[in-house]
C-alpha cells in the first residue's frame, strides 16, 4: 500500500492548499455582491488574493489544518484494519512534508502529539462498497468553525422551534446569530436531522462534503437550504462578521428517520475556507 | 445593516504602540501594521494568567507590545524559523485571561478575530489599549507579511503552534475593531443582526 500512502499524502496537499471551484466560485460571486470600498469586500478580496497565493505557493490556506477527516468507500475484499494503518502512516508523513499544524494534543499530558495522529485522530469513517474502486474523501476542518456547531433537540421555547422543517430553519439560522463572525465567514452550513445524537453529528458534517451548487433530491429540503441560505445572509453579519451580504455560501441539509419523541438537528459550521477533496483509486 | 465604509486612507502605524497612536486609533480605522509583534493563544494566555511569570523571566518585553491570537505553521530553515501560514485564531477563546494579561503584562494591543468580551473591552478603555481584527483564514497572505521570527519563548514546553514568537511584521493589514473609548464593532453587528434574527424567528 505504499503507493496508496503516497497518493493520500498528495491529497493532503491538494486540500490543505487548493480550494474546491465550486467553493473559488462562490467566493467570487459573494465579491460581486459587496459594495466596493467596504470593509465586506476588502474582507472578502484579501480572502480570494490568499485563496490564489496558496494554491500558486503550494501553502497551506489557513495555518489551521484542522482535524483530518475522512470518509473512505472500501471495494469488497479490501482490509479495513490495513486501510486505517496506510492513513495513519500518510498523516504522519503528510504533517511533515506539506507541511501540516500539529493538532493532536493529549489531553491527560496536554502534549501535543506532533504528527496529527493520536487517540481518534484523524477521524476516519469506513464502509464497504460494490464499487471496484477505492474512494477517499477527506476533509480538513479547522477549529473556528468546528467550535461554532450546535446540536438541538426539537421543541426549543426560547426560538420558537417547533418538531417541523421551520422548526429546523430557526435553529440554523440561531446558530449563525450566535457565531458571529468568529468562525471566519461567509460559512457554509451542513445540517443533520434524525432519531439520535452521534447520527445526526456525524449527517451533518457529512452534508459539507456535498459541492455547492448540488441540488437536493427531496424537493422540499431543496427548497429549504435555499430559504434558509437566503434569510442568514440577511443577517448583515458579513465576511469575517463586520457587516455586508455575504454571510453565508451554502445550507445543505440530510435527513434521517426520527423516533417520534425525538427531533434532532445538528448543525455543522464550516469557514469559508471549506477544505475537502477526492482520491479515486 | 449597512456595511461599513472602509475608505481608502490607510493608517500606516509603527509597533511597538506609542500612547498617542493607542489612543488616536478609533473602530472602523483600516491600519497597516509595522515593527514588532508577540503571537499568544490559549496555552500562552492560561499560563501567564495562572502561573504569572516574573517579566525578567520573558525573554522579551511584552510592555507596549502588540499580542497577536495565531497559532503558525513554521518551518524550520536554515537561516531558522519561517512562518509558512499565519492568519489570526479565534480570540474570544481566551476571554476569561486576557484582561488579567492586557493589565499585568501592559499590553497595548491584540490583533485576532472576532471580537472579545466586556471583560476585555474594559481592560482596554483603563490601559488606552486597541484590538485589531485581521482576516481570518488568510493565512498564506498573512505569513508573507512576516519579515523575520526574532525571537521565541516557550517552544519546547508548548510546541511551535503554542509558542509566544517574536516577529517582525510590514504591512500587515488589520481593522480596529475594538478601541480605548469603548467602541466596539462586534457588538454593534450584533445587536443589529439580533433585530433580523428575531424577525425571522417569529
Amino acid at each position: 500500500m505504499l503507493k496508496l500512502r503516497d497518493g493520500i499524502v498528495e491529497l493532503y496537499r491538494k486540500v490543505a492548499t487548493s480550494l474546491p471551484p465550486d467553493v473559488r466560485e462562490a467566493m467570487g460571486s459573494g465579491l460581486a455582491r459587496e459594495t466596493e470600498g467596504s470593509i465586506a469586500f476588502s474582507t472578502m478580496s484579501l480572502q480570494i488574493e490568499n485563496m490564489k497565493l496558496a494554491r500558486e505557493t503550494v501553502r497551506p490556506v489557513c495555518q489551521d489544518t484542522g482535524v483530518p477527516t475522512f470518509w473512505v468507500k472500501v471495494p469488497v475484499g479490501l482490509s479495513h484494519i490495513e486501510m486505517k494503518k496506510t492513513i495513519i502512516e500518510a498523516t504522519r508523513l503528510a504533517t511533515e512534508k506539506v507541511p501540516l499544524r500539529p493538532n493532536a494534543v493529549d489531553v491527560i499530558t496536554e502534549r501535543n502529539s506532533g504528527d496529527n495522529t493520536g487517540a481518534g485522530f484523524p477521524i476516519i469513517y469506513i464502509e464497504e462498497t460494490r464499487e471496484s474502486s477505492l474512494t477517499i474523501d477527506l476533509m480538513l476542518k479547522g477549529a473556528g468553525c468546528e467550535n461554532g456547531g450546535q446540536i438541538y433537540k426539537l421543541p426549543v421555547e426560547e426560538l420558537n422551534a417547533q418538531r417541523d422543517l421551520d422548526g429546523v430553519r430557526k435553529c440554523v439560522i440561531d446558530t449563525v446569530q450566535k457565531l458571529q463572525g468568529r468562525g471566519c465567514s461567509p460559512y457554509i452550513l451542513g445540517v443533520g436531522i434524525g432519531a439520535a445524537k452521534d447520527q445526526v453529528t456525524r449527517l451533518a458534517k457529512e452534508q459539507l462534503l456535498r459541492r455547492l451548487n448540488d441540488v437536493n433530491k427531496i424537493e422540499e429540503l431543496a427548497a429549504l437550504e435555499a430559504r434558509i441560505l437566503n434569510e442568514i445572509n440577511e443577517l448583515g453579519i458579513g465576511p469575517m462578521g463586520l457587516g455586508g451580504k455575504t454571510t453565508a455560501l451554502g445550507v445543505k441539509i440530510g435527513a434521517n428517520h426520527r423516533h417520534p419523541a425525538s427531533y434532532f438537528v445538528d448543525v455543522s459550521v464550516s469557514c469559508w475556507a471549506t477544505r475537502r477533496g477526492r482520491l479515486i483509486w | 445593516m449597512a456595511e461599513k465604509e472602509s475608505g481608502n486612507n490607510k493608517k500606516v502605524i509603527n509597533l511597538p504602540l506609542t500612547d498617542e497612536n493607542a489612543l488616536s486609533l478609533k473602530a472602523g480605522d483600516i491600519v497597516l501594521l509595522n515593527g514588532t509583534i508577540v503571537t499568544g493563544r490559549d496555552r500562552v494566555h492560561k499560563y501567564l494568567a495562572e502561573q504569572g511569570p516574573r517579566k525578567e523571566d520573558i525573554p522579551f518585553d511584552l510592555k507596549g507590545a502588540v499580542l497577536y491570537h495565531c497559532g503558525p505553521v513554521m518551518k524550520k530553515t536554515e537561516e531558522g524559523y519561517k512562518a509558512v501560514a499565519a492568519g489570526p485564531t479565534t480570540s474570544m477563546r481566551v476571554e476569561m485571561y486576557e484582561p488579567a494579561v492586557i493589565r499585568e503584562y501592559g499590553i497595548r494591543g491584540i490583533i485576532g478575530k472576532g471580537g472579545m468580551g466586556a471583560g476585555t473591552l474594559e481592560a482596554l478603555k483603563e490601559t488606552g489599549s486597541v484590538y485589531f481584527q485581521t482576516v481570518g483564514g488568510a493565512a498564506a497572505y498573512l505569513a508573507d507579511r512576516i519579515k523575520r521570527t526574532l525571537n521565541v519563548w516557550k517552544l519546547d514546553d508548548f510546541g511551535p503552534t503554542e509558542a509566544m514568537w517574536l516577529f517582525e511584521i510590514e504591512d500587515f493589514p488589520a481593522i480596529v475593531t475594538m478601541d480605548s473609548h469603548g467602541n466596539n464593532i462586534h457588538s454593534e453587528i450584533e445587536s443589529a443582526s439580533f433585530q433580523k434574527f428575531m424577525e425571522l424567528i417569529k
